[in-house]
């Protein structure tokens, strides 16, 4: 095992042989991005226990003790296997161990208001793409970002034109599978919906195998004039998972964004969501759901940034926590002094299954406005003994009506995905895992 | 069908029920009065196995079985309906979903196929008109949101579907106007057959002019201290309870 500064120097020299592979891509505005990212990151270190933010998820340590950042070159490809989503109606990116897997991935007939296409051919095709990536990771910076800036080459460049309906919704699946050897991927996923224009998408994580898989995603959407989104996170992977995942979103006037986060397993997970509503009328959805046992660790860190009147967020989380899995939620608010007549609602719900299991919660409302509607709650507790008792009341087993209790807890979060055949099989995903 | 012998039970460790006594036979209603406190619910809530109140003594035998051996679900699945004074609201699970999970649970136990949706659905309708409920309200969540009388029909409407044996209904009447009253005691009246009694808890005679008993029964210091007929009923609407606490604390002390 090494130190963090030891651990962080071996990321400088993977950096090094990066370097070396990128052949030819050296002169990009890209490039010059990456160094500086590779500097703020060797000068932060990985951030450690008494970091703020990471107090209670020592993503770092999970890194060093798991995966050598040296082994970024040696990315390893295979065919990917079939995933419960491939029949649902859609386009769909399939990536395999951090690759585009083009055989099986279809765009159909994604009519060419519609460019999807790999981060490589954007930053080679899309002229403005430099007023965009990283911008927003600029308003809200993290060391692992940082890292994604540096070795990023795989992802997936969305831009929906303007007053464009995307007519079926855009499927990303991911599968690591590390049966042979561990799995490091970055993805830099970004998305443009042009004023007026509606997205769709639907991420999906899997994982085999019993080496570390090690996820390290970035996404940025700009959400413009009067544009809608909804980005559906499902992140079920195996045990040996590590993800670090940030996503952040820029909204412009009268538009809406809805970002749902459904975790049901993996080794540890800390998502970061960072959304700022930057004109009036805009509108923000956070919808999370964290379904864990064995000892699984999940984090959802996220920001809302109010900075203009008449902003409207809504916030709802929830998790559900079995054996010695544990738990983490800050959800922060900002209500800049600019943002009157905002509306922001938060919630944060809990159960606790096992007493091994834990829960940390923290709501974080900063406010600077005087003339605002804010509020949050949230609780932490077992199933409610009088609902258990009304049910078996009737008749019902009281297996069954702790199971259906604790689908209804969940059923509040997985109820705003729009897409249903993604929420019919989280809902099965959800009851087998709670009949278990 | 029920025989409560000496029941005595605390919660807490504060003693509730102490020492009851009741039979009830198939095609009867008895209903059992009291002032606040005495133990009425309690003793529901005994009878429908809420597990917070601790049996002291005494025995509960209901169709030949011993009831207090029971859970609250094998309870049920035999017959035994509890109408709450409170109704729990549950968030995310609709009545519908909700009561074809308890019916199909009954009717296995009973050792009967599952009810397919088609039939489950007709089964609805007819007992949907019975308490003049709407289709709205069962396919929202259960409870939530609902009006107390709302919630008070849905418990009638419950009972409709599961066809008890034995229905414990306490103070369903409390907070009721006059229209929900007379639904409710209108729908109980329906169901009731030469095979099956009802257990009315009440506080009010007002319930008693619409659901007539065969028996009423004073409930006081958790004890019944008096039993009679209809008439006792409007005797205690007439003269309160005082007279009749003062003659059962003469007696003990």
């Amino acid at each position: 095992m090494t130190t963090p500064n030891e651990y962080i120097n071996t990321v400088g020299k993977a950096f090094e042989k990066f370097e070396a592979s990128l052949n030819g891509s050296k002169s990009t505005f890209l490039h010059e991005l990456r160094k500086e990212s590779l500097a703020a990151i060797l000068k932060s270190g990985l951030p450690g226990p008494k970091h703020e933010e990471y107090r209670y998820t020592n993503f770092g340590k999970a890194l060093e003790k798991s995966i050598a950042y040296e082994g970024i070159v040696a990315e390893t490809a295979a065919a990917s296997a079939p995933t419960p989503l491939d029949s649902f109606e859609g386009y769909k990116l399939y990536f395999v161990n951090g690759k585009l897997d083009a055989s099986r991935s279809d765009l159909g007939d994604l009519s060419e208001k519609v460019t999807v296409t790999s981060l490589a051919s954007a930053v080679k095709e899309q002229g403005d793409l430099k007023e965009y990536l990283g911008s927003i990771v600029k308003s809200w910076p993290d060391a692992f970002s940082h890292l994604n800036t540096a070795f990023a080459k795989e992802g997936v460049f969305i831009r929906v034109k303007k007053n464009t309906i995307l007519d079926k919704p855009l499927y990303i699946i991911h599968s690591n599978d590390t049966s042979a050897t561990e799995v490091l991927a970055h993805y830099r996923n970004l998305a443009i919906v042009e004023e007026g224009s509606q997205l769709k998408v639907i991420e999906a994580n899997f994982s085999t195998g019993a080496n570390t898989s090690y996820t390290n995603t970035v996404l940025e959407i700009f959400c413009k004039k009067n544009a809608s989104v909804e980005w559906s996170k499902l992140q079920l992977e195996n045990e040996t998972a590590l993800r670090i995942d940030n996503s952040l979103v820029y909204q412009e006037r009268d538009s809406k964004c809805t970002i749902n986060t459904i975790t049901l397993s993996g080794q540890m997970v800390r998502n970061n969501l960072y959304i700022a509503l930057d004109d009036e009328n805009t509108e923000a959805h956070m919808y999370g759901l964290y379904l864990i046992d064995g000892k699984t660790h999940v984090d959802n860190h996220t920001s809302v940034d109010h900075r203009k009147p008449n902003s409207f967020s809504n916030e709802l989380y929830k998790g559900i926590m079995d054996d010695q899995s544990h738990g983490v939620f800050n959800g922060k608010i900002f209500v800049r002094q600019d943002a009157q007549k905002t509306n922001a609602f938060q919630q944060n719900n809990n159960i606790l299954l096992s007493p091994n299991a834990v829960i940390n919660t923290k709501p974080q409302l900063e406010i600077w406005a005087d003339d605002v509607k804010c509020s949050h709650g949230c609780t932490t507790g077992q199933l409610d003994n009088e609902q258990l008792f009304y049910l078996r009341a009737r008749g019902i087993s009281e297996d069954k009506a702790r199971a259906m209790l604790l689908h209804a807890f969940a059923g509040d979060v997985i109820a705003n995905i729009s897409v249903g055949p993604v929420k019919e099989y989280l809902e099965q995903l959800i009851t087998d895992k709670i009949e278990n | 069908m029920l025989k409560i012998k000496n029941l005595k039970a605390s919660v807490e460790g504060k003693m509730i029920l102490n020492g009851i006594n009741l039979e009830v036979k198939p095609g009867e209603v008895h209903a059992i009065m009291g002032p606040n406190g005495s133990g009425k619910s309690t003793l529901a809530s005994v009878l429908a196995g809420r597990e917070d109140y601790q049996i002291e003594g005494g025995e509960v035998e209901y169709i030949g079985k011993d009831l207090l051996d029971l859970s609250p679900e094998e309870r049920a699945r035999e017959g035994v309906f509890l109408a709450f004074q409170y109704p729990v609201e549950i968030p995310g699970v609709s009545t519908t979903n909700f009561l074809k999970a308890a019916l199909n649970q009954v009717r296995e136990h009973h050792g009967k196929p599952a009810l397919d949706a088609v039939s489950f659905l007709k089964l609805m309708k007819e007992k949907m008109a019975l308490v003049e409920i709407d289709q709205a309200l069962l396919s929202r969540s259960l409870n939530e949101g609902f009006s107390g009388g709302e919630k008070k029909r849905n418990e009638i409407f419950q009972m409709a579907m599961l066809e008890p044996k034995l229905a414990i209904l306490d103070e369903t009447d409390s907070g009721l106007d006059i229209d929900a009253l007379r639904i409710v005691a209108n729908g109980v009246n329906k169901l009731k057959t030469r095979d099956n009694a009802t257990i009315l808890i009440t506080h009010y005679q007002r319930l008693l002019d619409y659901i007539v008993p065969d028996f009423v029964h004073v409930l006081y210091k958790g004890r019944i201290i008096k039993s009679g007929d209809k008439s006792l009923a409007l005797q205690l609407e007439e003269k309160g309870y005082d007279w009749i606490k003062e003659e059962a604390d003469t007696v003990s002390a």
